[in-house]
Protein backbone atom coordinates (compact mmCIF):
# COMPACT_ATOMS: atom_id res chain seq x y z
CA UNK A 1 0.00 0.00 0.00
CA UNK A 2 1.15 3.49 -0.86
CA UNK A 3 0.99 4.56 3.02
CA UNK A 4 3.46 2.04 4.02
CA UNK A 5 5.54 3.76 0.69
CA UNK A 6 5.71 7.42 1.54
CA UNK A 7 6.42 8.85 5.13
CA UNK A 8 3.15 10.37 7.16
CA UNK A 9 4.11 14.40 6.31
CA UNK A 10 5.50 16.07 9.90
CA UNK A 11 3.06 19.05 10.20
CA UNK A 12 -0.40 17.59 9.58
CA UNK A 13 -1.44 18.18 5.92
CA UNK A 14 -4.33 16.72 4.93
CA UNK A 15 -2.16 13.74 3.65
CA UNK A 16 -5.65 11.44 4.86
CA UNK A 17 -7.21 12.99 1.80
CA UNK A 18 -4.70 11.90 -1.05
CA UNK A 19 -6.05 8.60 -3.46
CA UNK A 20 -5.42 5.59 -2.41
CA UNK A 21 -3.72 2.83 -5.35
CA UNK A 22 -4.03 -0.60 -4.22
CA UNK A 23 -1.93 -3.00 -5.43
CA UNK A 24 -3.72 -5.96 -7.00
CA UNK A 25 -2.56 -9.46 -7.33
CA UNK A 26 -0.71 -10.57 -10.28
CA UNK A 27 -0.38 -13.82 -12.09
CA UNK A 28 2.36 -13.80 -14.32
CA UNK A 29 2.94 -10.20 -14.08
CA UNK A 30 -0.86 -9.48 -15.35
CA UNK A 31 -3.20 -7.97 -12.55
CA UNK A 32 -5.77 -11.25 -11.45
CA UNK A 33 -8.55 -9.22 -12.81
CA UNK A 34 -7.16 -8.81 -16.35
CA UNK A 35 -6.97 -12.82 -16.99
CA UNK A 36 -10.67 -13.27 -17.90
CA UNK A 37 -10.53 -10.38 -20.42
CA UNK A 38 -7.46 -12.61 -21.79
CA UNK A 39 -9.19 -16.32 -21.70
CA UNK A 40 -12.65 -15.39 -23.34
CA UNK A 41 -11.41 -14.07 -26.49
CA UNK A 42 -8.95 -17.10 -26.55
CA UNK A 43 -11.68 -19.93 -26.03
CA UNK A 44 -13.83 -18.33 -28.50
CA UNK A 45 -11.45 -18.28 -31.02
CA UNK A 46 -10.69 -21.82 -30.59
CA UNK A 47 -14.26 -22.52 -30.50
CA UNK A 48 -14.61 -21.11 -33.67
CA UNK A 49 -11.74 -22.74 -35.12
CA UNK A 50 -12.95 -26.00 -34.28
CA UNK A 51 -16.28 -25.15 -35.98
CA UNK A 52 -14.38 -24.46 -39.18
CA UNK A 53 -12.16 -27.29 -39.40
CA UNK A 54 -15.44 -29.76 -38.69
CA UNK A 55 -17.17 -27.93 -41.45
CA UNK A 56 -14.65 -27.83 -43.86
CA UNK A 57 -14.30 -32.14 -43.34
CA UNK A 58 -18.24 -32.57 -42.61
CA UNK A 59 -18.88 -30.90 -45.66
CA UNK A 60 -16.02 -31.97 -47.97
CA UNK A 61 -15.29 -28.16 -49.39
CA UNK A 62 -12.32 -28.70 -51.49
CA UNK A 63 -8.89 -26.65 -49.86
CA UNK A 64 -9.00 -24.17 -53.09
CA UNK A 65 -12.06 -23.01 -52.12
CA UNK A 66 -11.96 -23.27 -48.45
CA UNK A 67 -9.16 -25.10 -46.40
CA UNK A 68 -9.36 -25.57 -43.02
CA UNK A 69 -6.95 -24.06 -40.02
CA UNK A 70 -5.39 -27.40 -39.54
CA UNK A 71 -4.21 -26.99 -43.38
CA UNK A 72 -3.55 -23.60 -43.23
CA UNK A 73 -1.18 -24.01 -40.46
CA UNK A 74 0.82 -26.83 -41.93
CA UNK A 75 1.25 -24.45 -45.33
CA UNK A 76 1.98 -21.78 -42.99
CA UNK A 77 4.85 -23.95 -41.61
CA UNK A 78 5.76 -25.64 -45.09
CA UNK A 79 5.87 -22.38 -46.79
CA UNK A 80 7.59 -20.86 -44.06
CA UNK A 81 10.91 -19.83 -45.56
CA UNK A 82 9.26 -17.74 -48.82
CA UNK A 83 6.55 -16.29 -46.07
CA UNK A 84 9.18 -15.21 -43.77
CA UNK A 85 11.05 -13.62 -46.32
CA UNK A 86 7.46 -11.91 -47.47
CA UNK A 87 6.71 -11.06 -43.59
CA UNK A 88 9.86 -9.43 -42.73
CA UNK A 89 9.91 -7.19 -46.26
CA UNK A 90 6.32 -5.85 -45.41
CA UNK A 91 7.30 -5.58 -41.81
CA UNK A 92 10.28 -3.49 -42.90
CA UNK A 93 8.34 -1.03 -44.93
CA UNK A 94 5.06 -0.75 -43.01
CA UNK A 95 7.87 0.06 -39.28
CA UNK A 96 10.03 2.48 -42.05
CA UNK A 97 6.81 4.37 -42.76
CA UNK A 98 5.62 4.64 -39.21
CA UNK A 99 9.08 6.08 -38.69
CA UNK A 100 8.73 8.28 -41.22
CA UNK A 101 5.28 8.99 -40.23
CA UNK A 102 6.24 10.46 -36.67
CA UNK A 103 9.40 11.80 -38.13
CA UNK A 104 7.45 14.51 -40.24
CA UNK A 105 4.27 14.45 -38.41
CA UNK A 106 5.42 15.52 -35.11
CA UNK A 107 7.81 18.05 -37.10
CA UNK A 108 5.37 19.52 -39.10
CA UNK A 109 3.09 19.27 -35.77
CA UNK A 110 5.63 21.67 -33.96
CA UNK A 111 6.47 23.71 -36.98
CA UNK A 112 2.67 24.47 -37.14
CA UNK A 113 2.18 25.41 -33.72
CA UNK A 114 4.90 27.96 -33.61
CA UNK A 115 4.02 29.69 -36.74
CA UNK A 116 -0.33 30.41 -37.17
CA UNK A 117 0.90 30.97 -41.24
CA UNK A 118 2.69 27.90 -42.13
CA UNK A 119 -0.17 25.99 -40.37
CA UNK A 120 -3.15 27.90 -42.57
CA UNK A 121 -0.85 27.74 -45.84
CA UNK A 122 0.20 23.68 -45.18
CA UNK A 123 -2.12 22.24 -43.11
CA UNK A 124 -4.95 21.81 -45.80
CA UNK A 125 -2.86 19.82 -48.30
CA UNK A 126 -2.16 17.60 -45.08
CA UNK A 127 -5.64 16.67 -45.51
CA UNK A 128 -5.72 16.81 -48.96
CA UNK A 129 -2.91 13.56 -48.96
CA UNK A 130 -5.19 12.23 -45.95
CA UNK A 131 -8.27 12.10 -48.47
CA UNK A 132 -6.84 11.18 -51.29
CA UNK A 133 -7.31 7.04 -51.67
CA UNK A 134 -3.96 6.20 -52.00
CA UNK A 135 -4.98 3.14 -54.07
CA UNK A 136 -5.66 6.24 -56.44
CA UNK A 137 -2.05 7.46 -56.62
CA UNK A 138 0.21 4.51 -55.64
CA UNK A 139 0.69 4.05 -59.66
CA UNK A 140 1.60 7.87 -60.14
CA UNK A 141 4.04 7.45 -57.40
CA UNK A 142 5.36 4.06 -58.46
CA UNK A 143 5.80 5.81 -61.38
CA UNK A 144 7.38 8.86 -60.73
CA UNK A 145 9.62 7.25 -57.72
CA UNK A 146 10.72 4.57 -59.97
CA UNK A 147 12.04 2.74 -56.88
CA UNK A 148 9.43 0.13 -55.70
CA UNK A 149 10.08 -0.36 -52.16
CA UNK A 150 10.84 3.80 -51.87
CA UNK A 151 7.63 3.81 -53.69
CA UNK A 152 5.52 1.55 -51.19
CA UNK A 153 7.16 3.42 -48.31
CA UNK A 154 5.79 6.72 -49.48
CA UNK A 155 2.31 4.96 -49.74
CA UNK A 156 2.43 3.73 -46.24
CA UNK A 157 3.39 7.20 -44.87
CA UNK A 158 0.85 9.03 -46.94
CA UNK A 159 -1.59 7.04 -45.56
CA UNK A 160 0.07 6.77 -41.83
CA UNK A 161 1.10 10.32 -41.13
CA UNK A 162 -2.08 12.43 -40.82
CA UNK A 163 -3.61 11.14 -37.49
CA UNK A 164 0.05 11.80 -35.72
CA UNK A 165 0.00 15.53 -37.54
CA UNK A 166 -4.03 16.29 -36.44
CA UNK A 167 -3.64 14.39 -32.80
CA UNK A 168 -0.35 16.63 -32.36
CA UNK A 169 -1.21 19.41 -33.45
CA UNK A 170 -4.51 19.04 -31.03
CA UNK A 171 -1.91 17.71 -28.19
CA UNK A 172 0.70 21.08 -28.97
CA UNK A 173 -2.30 23.37 -28.04
CA UNK A 174 -3.92 21.79 -25.15
CA UNK A 175 -1.44 22.70 -22.65
CA UNK A 176 -3.32 23.90 -19.46
CA UNK A 177 -3.58 27.72 -19.94
CA UNK A 178 -2.81 28.63 -16.32
CA UNK A 179 0.44 26.67 -17.30
CA UNK A 180 1.16 28.45 -19.97
CA UNK A 181 1.16 31.78 -18.07
CA UNK A 182 3.05 30.51 -15.22
CA UNK A 183 5.81 29.76 -18.10
CA UNK A 184 4.96 33.36 -19.61
CA UNK A 185 5.88 34.57 -15.80
CA UNK A 186 9.09 32.88 -15.48
CA UNK A 187 9.92 34.35 -18.81
CA UNK A 188 10.91 30.92 -20.38
CA UNK A 189 11.78 31.04 -23.98
CA UNK A 190 9.60 29.46 -26.86
CA UNK A 191 12.21 26.38 -26.94
CA UNK A 192 11.74 26.38 -22.88
CA UNK A 193 7.63 26.28 -23.49
CA UNK A 194 7.74 23.78 -26.36
CA UNK A 195 10.28 21.08 -24.04
CA UNK A 196 8.96 21.51 -20.61
CA UNK A 197 4.90 22.18 -21.36
CA UNK A 198 3.72 21.62 -24.93
CA UNK A 199 5.55 18.66 -26.03
CA UNK A 200 4.22 16.81 -22.52
CA UNK A 201 0.99 17.74 -22.65
CA UNK A 202 1.10 16.35 -26.25
CA UNK A 203 2.17 13.30 -25.57
CA UNK A 204 -0.96 11.41 -24.74
CA UNK A 205 -2.85 12.89 -28.12
CA UNK A 206 0.17 11.71 -29.58
CA UNK A 207 0.03 8.22 -28.53
CA UNK A 208 -3.49 8.66 -29.62
CA UNK A 209 -2.14 8.81 -32.89
CA UNK A 210 0.46 6.90 -32.91
CA UNK A 211 -2.41 3.92 -32.50
CA UNK A 212 -4.10 4.61 -35.33
CA UNK A 213 -1.02 5.10 -37.33
CA UNK A 214 0.68 1.59 -36.53
CA UNK A 215 -2.39 -0.05 -38.16
CA UNK A 216 -2.54 2.46 -41.39
CA UNK A 217 1.12 1.94 -42.23
CA UNK A 218 0.93 -1.64 -42.41
CA UNK A 219 -2.53 -1.01 -44.21
CA UNK A 220 -0.63 1.18 -46.75
CA UNK A 221 2.09 -0.49 -46.96
CA UNK A 222 -0.20 -4.05 -48.20
CA UNK A 223 -2.57 -2.33 -50.44
CA UNK A 224 -0.03 -0.27 -52.03
CA UNK A 225 2.09 -3.40 -52.52
CA UNK A 226 -1.07 -4.82 -54.19
CA UNK A 227 -0.86 -1.97 -56.85
CA UNK A 228 2.43 -2.21 -57.47
CA UNK A 229 1.77 -6.07 -57.64
CA UNK A 230 5.63 -6.60 -57.97
CA UNK A 231 7.53 -10.05 -58.73
CA UNK A 232 10.58 -11.45 -58.26
CA UNK A 233 13.01 -11.64 -55.01
CA UNK A 234 11.91 -8.88 -52.99
CA UNK A 235 8.23 -9.29 -52.44
CA UNK A 236 5.80 -8.79 -49.63
CA UNK A 237 3.12 -10.62 -48.20
CA UNK A 238 0.41 -8.89 -50.71
CA UNK A 239 2.10 -10.50 -53.35
CA UNK A 240 2.19 -14.00 -51.78
CA UNK A 241 -1.71 -13.08 -51.58
CA UNK A 242 -2.09 -11.96 -55.15
CA UNK A 243 0.62 -14.87 -56.73
CA UNK A 244 -0.84 -17.31 -54.47
CA UNK A 245 -4.66 -16.33 -55.70
CA UNK A 246 -3.78 -16.73 -59.75
CA UNK A 247 -2.00 -20.07 -58.80
CA UNK A 248 -5.39 -21.28 -56.54
CA UNK A 249 -3.29 -21.78 -53.51
CA UNK A 250 -5.74 -20.85 -51.03
CA UNK A 251 -4.03 -22.72 -47.92
CA UNK A 252 -1.03 -19.86 -48.76
CA UNK A 253 -3.50 -17.13 -48.69
CA UNK A 254 -5.06 -17.79 -45.96
CA UNK A 255 -1.37 -18.24 -43.86
CA UNK A 256 -0.04 -14.81 -45.97
CA UNK A 257 -3.84 -13.42 -44.88
CA UNK A 258 -3.05 -14.24 -41.13
CA UNK A 259 0.13 -12.89 -40.98
CA UNK A 260 -0.69 -9.58 -42.22
CA UNK A 261 -3.82 -10.17 -39.33
CA UNK A 262 -1.05 -11.28 -36.59
CA UNK A 263 1.21 -8.11 -37.85
CA UNK A 264 -1.49 -6.16 -37.10
CA UNK A 265 -2.72 -6.75 -33.87
CA UNK A 266 1.15 -6.96 -32.66
CA UNK A 267 1.64 -3.39 -34.12
CA UNK A 268 -1.32 -2.54 -32.11
CA UNK A 269 -0.08 -4.42 -28.40
CA UNK A 270 3.12 -2.32 -29.44
CA UNK A 271 1.94 0.79 -29.64
CA UNK A 272 -0.66 0.31 -26.55
CA UNK A 273 2.12 -1.00 -24.41
CA UNK A 274 4.27 2.17 -25.20
CA UNK A 275 1.22 4.30 -24.78
CA UNK A 276 1.10 2.62 -21.23
CA UNK A 277 4.74 2.84 -20.28
CA UNK A 278 4.44 6.45 -20.77
CA UNK A 279 1.46 7.71 -19.44
CA UNK A 280 1.48 4.91 -16.52
CA UNK A 281 2.70 7.50 -13.95
CA UNK A 282 0.49 10.35 -14.83
CA UNK A 283 -2.34 10.13 -17.29
CA UNK A 284 -6.29 9.01 -16.87
CA UNK A 285 -6.01 6.77 -19.41
CA UNK A 286 -3.27 4.48 -18.12
CA UNK A 287 -4.92 4.55 -14.44
CA UNK A 288 -7.25 2.53 -13.20
CA UNK A 289 -10.07 3.77 -11.25
CA UNK A 290 -10.48 2.60 -7.76
CA UNK A 291 -14.48 2.05 -7.14
CA UNK B 1 -8.24 49.52 12.15
CA UNK B 2 -7.05 53.02 10.62
CA UNK B 3 -6.62 54.21 6.65
CA UNK B 4 -3.05 52.89 6.02
CA UNK B 5 0.03 55.17 6.07
CA UNK B 6 1.62 56.21 2.49
CA UNK B 7 5.33 54.93 2.54
CA UNK B 8 7.82 56.57 0.96
CA UNK B 9 9.94 54.11 -0.80
CA UNK B 10 6.95 51.21 -2.18
CA UNK B 11 8.06 47.76 -3.17
CA UNK B 12 5.27 47.83 -6.11
CA UNK B 13 3.50 51.34 -7.44
CA UNK B 14 0.18 51.30 -9.00
CA UNK B 15 -0.87 54.67 -10.19
CA UNK B 16 -4.34 55.31 -12.04
CA UNK B 17 -4.36 51.45 -13.28
CA UNK B 18 -7.49 51.35 -15.62
CA UNK B 19 -8.16 47.60 -17.73
CA UNK B 20 -10.39 47.34 -20.41
CA UNK B 21 -11.03 43.77 -21.71
CA UNK B 22 -11.40 43.74 -25.92
CA UNK B 23 -14.60 42.66 -25.41
CA UNK B 24 -15.64 46.25 -24.16
CA UNK B 25 -15.34 45.18 -19.90
CA UNK B 26 -14.28 47.61 -17.58
CA UNK B 27 -12.77 45.28 -15.49
CA UNK B 28 -10.91 47.95 -12.67
CA UNK B 29 -10.67 51.88 -13.32
CA UNK B 30 -8.82 54.08 -11.66
CA UNK B 31 -6.39 51.88 -8.85
CA UNK B 32 -4.09 53.80 -6.95
CA UNK B 33 -1.82 51.13 -4.82
CA UNK B 34 1.22 51.47 -2.84
CA UNK B 35 2.33 47.59 -1.72
CA UNK B 36 5.62 48.22 0.63
CA UNK B 37 8.01 45.37 1.53
CA UNK B 38 7.38 42.61 3.63
CA UNK B 39 3.98 43.31 4.24
CA UNK B 40 1.02 41.03 3.89
CA UNK B 41 -1.90 42.55 2.00
CA UNK B 42 -5.40 41.04 0.95
CA UNK B 43 -7.48 42.15 -2.12
CA UNK B 44 -11.10 41.68 -0.65
CA UNK B 45 -14.03 42.11 -3.02
CA UNK B 46 -16.69 39.98 -4.82
CA UNK B 47 -16.71 38.24 -7.85
CA UNK B 48 -16.44 40.94 -10.31
CA UNK B 49 -14.45 43.70 -8.58
CA UNK B 50 -11.48 42.99 -10.88
CA UNK B 51 -8.92 41.55 -8.03
CA UNK B 52 -7.58 38.73 -9.78
CA UNK B 53 -7.15 40.82 -12.75
CA UNK B 54 -4.91 43.77 -10.48
CA UNK B 55 -3.22 40.59 -9.42
CA UNK B 56 -2.78 39.49 -12.73
CA UNK B 57 -1.28 43.19 -13.86
CA UNK B 58 1.16 43.08 -11.06
CA UNK B 59 2.58 39.96 -12.25
CA UNK B 60 2.71 41.06 -15.67
CA UNK B 61 0.25 38.86 -17.24
CA UNK B 62 -1.43 41.81 -19.38
CA UNK B 63 -0.72 45.01 -19.53
CA UNK B 64 -2.88 47.95 -18.00
CA UNK B 65 -5.21 49.80 -20.86
CA UNK B 66 -4.08 52.79 -19.00
CA UNK B 67 -1.98 53.85 -15.64
CA UNK B 68 1.31 52.93 -14.91
CA UNK B 69 2.78 49.67 -12.55
CA UNK B 70 6.81 50.86 -10.96
CA UNK B 71 8.82 48.60 -8.87
CA UNK B 72 11.04 51.74 -7.59
CA UNK B 73 13.42 49.72 -5.50
CA UNK B 74 14.03 47.16 -8.24
CA UNK B 75 13.04 48.52 -11.46
CA UNK B 76 13.77 45.63 -14.25
CA UNK B 77 14.44 46.20 -18.14
CA UNK B 78 11.59 44.97 -19.89
CA UNK B 79 8.69 47.11 -19.29
CA UNK B 80 5.19 45.45 -19.25
CA UNK B 81 7.16 41.59 -18.44
CA UNK B 82 6.81 39.85 -15.34
CA UNK B 83 9.20 41.04 -12.67
CA UNK B 84 11.85 38.20 -12.19
CA UNK B 85 11.90 38.86 -8.61
CA UNK B 86 7.68 37.32 -8.11
CA UNK B 87 6.13 34.15 -7.43
CA UNK B 88 2.64 33.38 -8.27
CA UNK B 89 -0.12 30.80 -6.71
CA UNK B 90 -3.28 30.27 -8.90
CA UNK B 91 -6.22 29.10 -7.90
CA UNK B 92 -5.77 25.77 -9.10
CA UNK B 93 -2.15 24.30 -7.87
CA UNK B 94 -1.54 24.26 -11.72
CA UNK B 95 1.01 21.44 -11.79
CA UNK B 96 2.15 19.77 -14.42
CA UNK B 97 0.84 16.19 -14.39
CA UNK B 98 3.92 14.42 -15.70
CA UNK B 99 6.35 15.81 -13.24
CA UNK B 100 7.08 15.14 -9.74
CA UNK B 101 6.66 16.74 -7.01
CA UNK B 102 9.92 17.78 -7.31
CA UNK B 103 10.16 18.23 -10.67
CA UNK B 104 6.99 20.56 -10.40
CA UNK B 105 9.24 22.24 -8.17
CA UNK B 106 12.21 22.58 -9.53
CA UNK B 107 10.83 24.38 -12.93
CA UNK B 108 11.70 28.37 -11.90
CA UNK B 109 15.20 27.41 -11.03
CA UNK B 110 14.90 25.12 -14.40
CA UNK B 111 13.80 28.04 -16.63
CA UNK B 112 16.33 30.58 -15.21
CA UNK B 113 19.11 28.18 -16.12
CA UNK B 114 19.93 26.70 -12.83
CA UNK B 115 22.05 23.65 -12.85
CA UNK B 116 20.32 20.06 -12.23
CA UNK B 117 21.79 19.35 -9.23
CA UNK B 118 21.30 22.83 -7.16
CA UNK B 119 17.81 23.18 -8.48
CA UNK B 120 16.95 19.73 -6.52
CA UNK B 121 18.86 20.63 -3.49
CA UNK B 122 16.73 23.97 -2.89
CA UNK B 123 13.71 22.50 -4.42
CA UNK B 124 13.57 18.96 -1.75
CA UNK B 125 14.60 21.71 0.82
CA UNK B 126 11.47 24.22 -0.23
CA UNK B 127 8.97 20.73 -0.65
CA UNK B 128 10.34 19.94 2.95
CA UNK B 129 9.35 23.73 4.03
CA UNK B 130 6.14 23.31 3.06
CA UNK B 131 5.64 20.35 5.01
CA UNK B 132 6.28 17.64 2.09
CA UNK B 133 9.61 15.81 2.91
CA UNK B 134 9.20 12.38 1.55
CA UNK B 135 6.86 13.31 -1.22
CA UNK B 136 9.77 14.07 -3.97
CA UNK B 137 8.98 11.39 -5.84
CA UNK B 138 5.22 11.33 -6.07
CA UNK B 139 2.99 12.35 -8.48
CA UNK B 140 0.22 15.32 -8.52
CA UNK B 141 -2.52 12.54 -9.10
CA UNK B 142 -1.13 10.78 -6.09
CA UNK B 143 -1.15 13.97 -3.81
CA UNK B 144 -4.97 15.42 -1.64
CA UNK B 145 -5.48 18.87 -2.67
CA UNK B 146 -4.58 20.23 0.06
CA UNK B 147 -1.18 18.89 -0.86
CA UNK B 148 -1.16 20.24 -4.22
CA UNK B 149 -1.56 23.79 -3.22
CA UNK B 150 1.45 23.20 -1.32
CA UNK B 151 3.39 21.97 -4.03
CA UNK B 152 2.34 25.01 -5.94
CA UNK B 153 3.38 27.24 -3.16
CA UNK B 154 6.82 25.63 -2.86
CA UNK B 155 7.25 26.38 -6.67
CA UNK B 156 6.31 30.02 -6.29
CA UNK B 157 8.71 30.40 -3.34
CA UNK B 158 11.77 28.24 -4.53
CA UNK B 159 13.02 31.28 -6.37
CA UNK B 160 13.00 33.66 -3.12
CA UNK B 161 10.50 36.42 -4.84
CA UNK B 162 10.29 39.36 -3.03
CA UNK B 163 6.76 39.39 -3.56
CA UNK B 164 4.03 36.31 -3.93
CA UNK B 165 0.62 36.96 -5.49
CA UNK B 166 -1.94 35.05 -4.52
CA UNK B 167 -5.18 34.12 -6.57
CA UNK B 168 -7.89 32.61 -3.87
CA UNK B 169 -5.42 29.86 -3.26
CA UNK B 170 -7.31 28.33 -0.60
CA UNK B 171 -10.82 28.46 -1.98
CA UNK B 172 -11.66 25.07 -3.43
CA UNK B 173 -10.16 23.51 -0.21
CA UNK B 174 -12.40 22.24 2.81
CA UNK B 175 -12.37 24.38 6.10
CA UNK B 176 -9.91 22.37 8.25
CA UNK B 177 -7.16 22.04 5.45
CA UNK B 178 -8.00 25.87 4.88
CA UNK B 179 -6.95 26.73 8.36
CA UNK B 180 -4.05 24.40 8.22
CA UNK B 181 -2.61 26.07 5.24
CA UNK B 182 -3.47 29.40 6.22
CA UNK B 183 -1.38 28.82 9.53
CA UNK B 184 1.62 27.52 7.30
CA UNK B 185 1.66 30.15 4.91
CA UNK B 186 1.73 32.47 7.97
CA UNK B 187 4.64 30.82 9.58
CA UNK B 188 6.37 30.71 5.94
CA UNK B 189 5.42 34.52 5.10
CA UNK B 190 7.09 35.83 8.95
CA UNK B 191 10.32 33.48 8.54
CA UNK B 192 10.85 34.83 4.62
CA UNK B 193 9.43 37.91 5.16
CA UNK B 194 8.31 38.26 1.24
CA UNK B 195 5.35 40.64 0.25
CA UNK B 196 2.59 38.68 0.13
CA UNK B 197 -0.93 39.68 -2.13
CA UNK B 198 -3.98 37.46 -0.94
CA UNK B 199 -6.63 37.65 -3.24
CA UNK B 200 -9.73 36.35 -1.62
CA UNK B 201 -13.31 36.34 -1.31
CA UNK B 202 -13.53 35.25 2.20
CA UNK B 203 -13.71 38.14 4.80
CA UNK B 204 -12.60 35.47 7.56
CA UNK B 205 -9.52 34.46 5.88
CA UNK B 206 -9.09 37.85 4.68
CA UNK B 207 -8.59 39.53 8.19
CA UNK B 208 -7.05 36.10 9.91
CA UNK B 209 -4.11 36.78 7.06
CA UNK B 210 -2.94 40.16 6.74
CA UNK B 211 -2.17 43.16 7.93
CA UNK B 212 -3.77 45.43 5.67
CA UNK B 213 -7.08 44.34 3.53
CA UNK B 214 -7.71 46.51 0.28
CA UNK B 215 -11.61 46.53 0.05
CA UNK B 216 -13.06 46.41 -3.69
CA UNK B 217 -16.11 47.12 -5.33
CA UNK B 218 -17.58 45.65 -8.45
CA UNK B 219 -18.84 47.27 -12.07
CA UNK B 220 -16.19 48.76 -12.38
CA UNK B 221 -13.49 47.17 -10.14
CA UNK B 222 -12.12 49.80 -8.11
CA UNK B 223 -10.47 50.45 -5.06
CA UNK B 224 -13.41 51.06 -2.03
CA UNK B 225 -11.42 51.06 1.12
CA UNK B 226 -7.86 50.27 2.70
CA UNK B 227 -7.97 48.48 5.94
CA UNK B 228 -5.33 48.11 8.39
CA UNK B 229 -5.01 45.62 10.97
CA UNK B 230 -2.82 46.23 13.99
CA UNK B 231 -3.44 42.73 15.53
CA UNK B 232 0.28 41.17 16.10
CA UNK B 233 1.87 37.99 14.45
CA UNK B 234 2.33 35.03 15.08
CA UNK B 235 -1.78 34.64 14.68
CA UNK B 236 -2.79 30.86 15.94
CA UNK B 237 -6.32 29.25 16.68
CA UNK B 238 -6.82 31.71 19.76
CA UNK B 239 -6.62 34.59 17.53
CA UNK B 240 -9.85 33.30 15.33
CA UNK B 241 -11.44 32.86 18.33
CA UNK B 242 -10.39 36.54 19.98
CA UNK B 243 -12.66 39.28 20.14
CA UNK B 244 -10.11 41.45 18.32
CA UNK B 245 -10.60 39.48 15.10
CA UNK B 246 -14.15 39.28 15.32
CA UNK B 247 -13.64 43.41 15.52
CA UNK B 248 -12.05 43.22 12.73
CA UNK B 249 -14.38 41.06 10.74
CA UNK B 250 -17.32 43.20 11.89
CA UNK B 251 -15.38 46.18 10.34
CA UNK B 252 -14.17 44.51 7.12
CA UNK B 253 -17.86 42.96 6.36
CA UNK B 254 -19.18 46.50 6.66
CA UNK B 255 -16.96 48.00 4.30
CA UNK B 256 -17.74 45.22 1.93
CA UNK B 257 -21.51 45.21 2.47
CA UNK B 258 -20.88 49.22 1.21
CA UNK B 259 -18.59 48.23 -1.46
CA UNK B 260 -21.15 45.75 -2.88
CA UNK B 261 -23.81 48.15 -2.22
CA UNK B 262 -21.42 51.19 -3.91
Amino acid sequence: MSEAVHPVPHDGTDAEARPVFAEERRILGIAASTWPGIIAPIAIGIVMLAAWEAVVRIKGIPHYILPGPILIAQTLWSDWGTLSESLWITLRITFAALIAAITVGVSLAIIFTQSKWLEKSLFPYAVILQVTPVVSIAPLIIIWVGDINLSLLICAWIVAFFPILSNTILGLNSADHNLINLFQLYRASRWQTLRYLRLPAALPYFLGGLKISGGLALIGAVVAEFVAGTGGSASGLAYRILESGYRLQIPRMFAALLLISLSGIAIFFLTSWISYLLLRHWHESAIRREN
Amino acid sequence: MAVAAPSSRPLVSIRNVSKQFANGTLAIRGVDLDLRGGEFVSLLGPSGCGKSTLLRIIAGLGAPSAGTLDWPTAPHSAGGEPHPDLGFVFQDPTLMPWATALKNVMLPLTLSGVTRGEAEARSAEMLALVGLKGFETSYPRELSGGMKMRVSIARALVTHPKILLMDEPFAALDEITRHKLNDDLLALWWQNRFTAVFVTHSVFESVYLSQRIVVMAARPGRVMADLRSEAPYPRDELFRTSAEYAHLCRVASETLKQAIAA
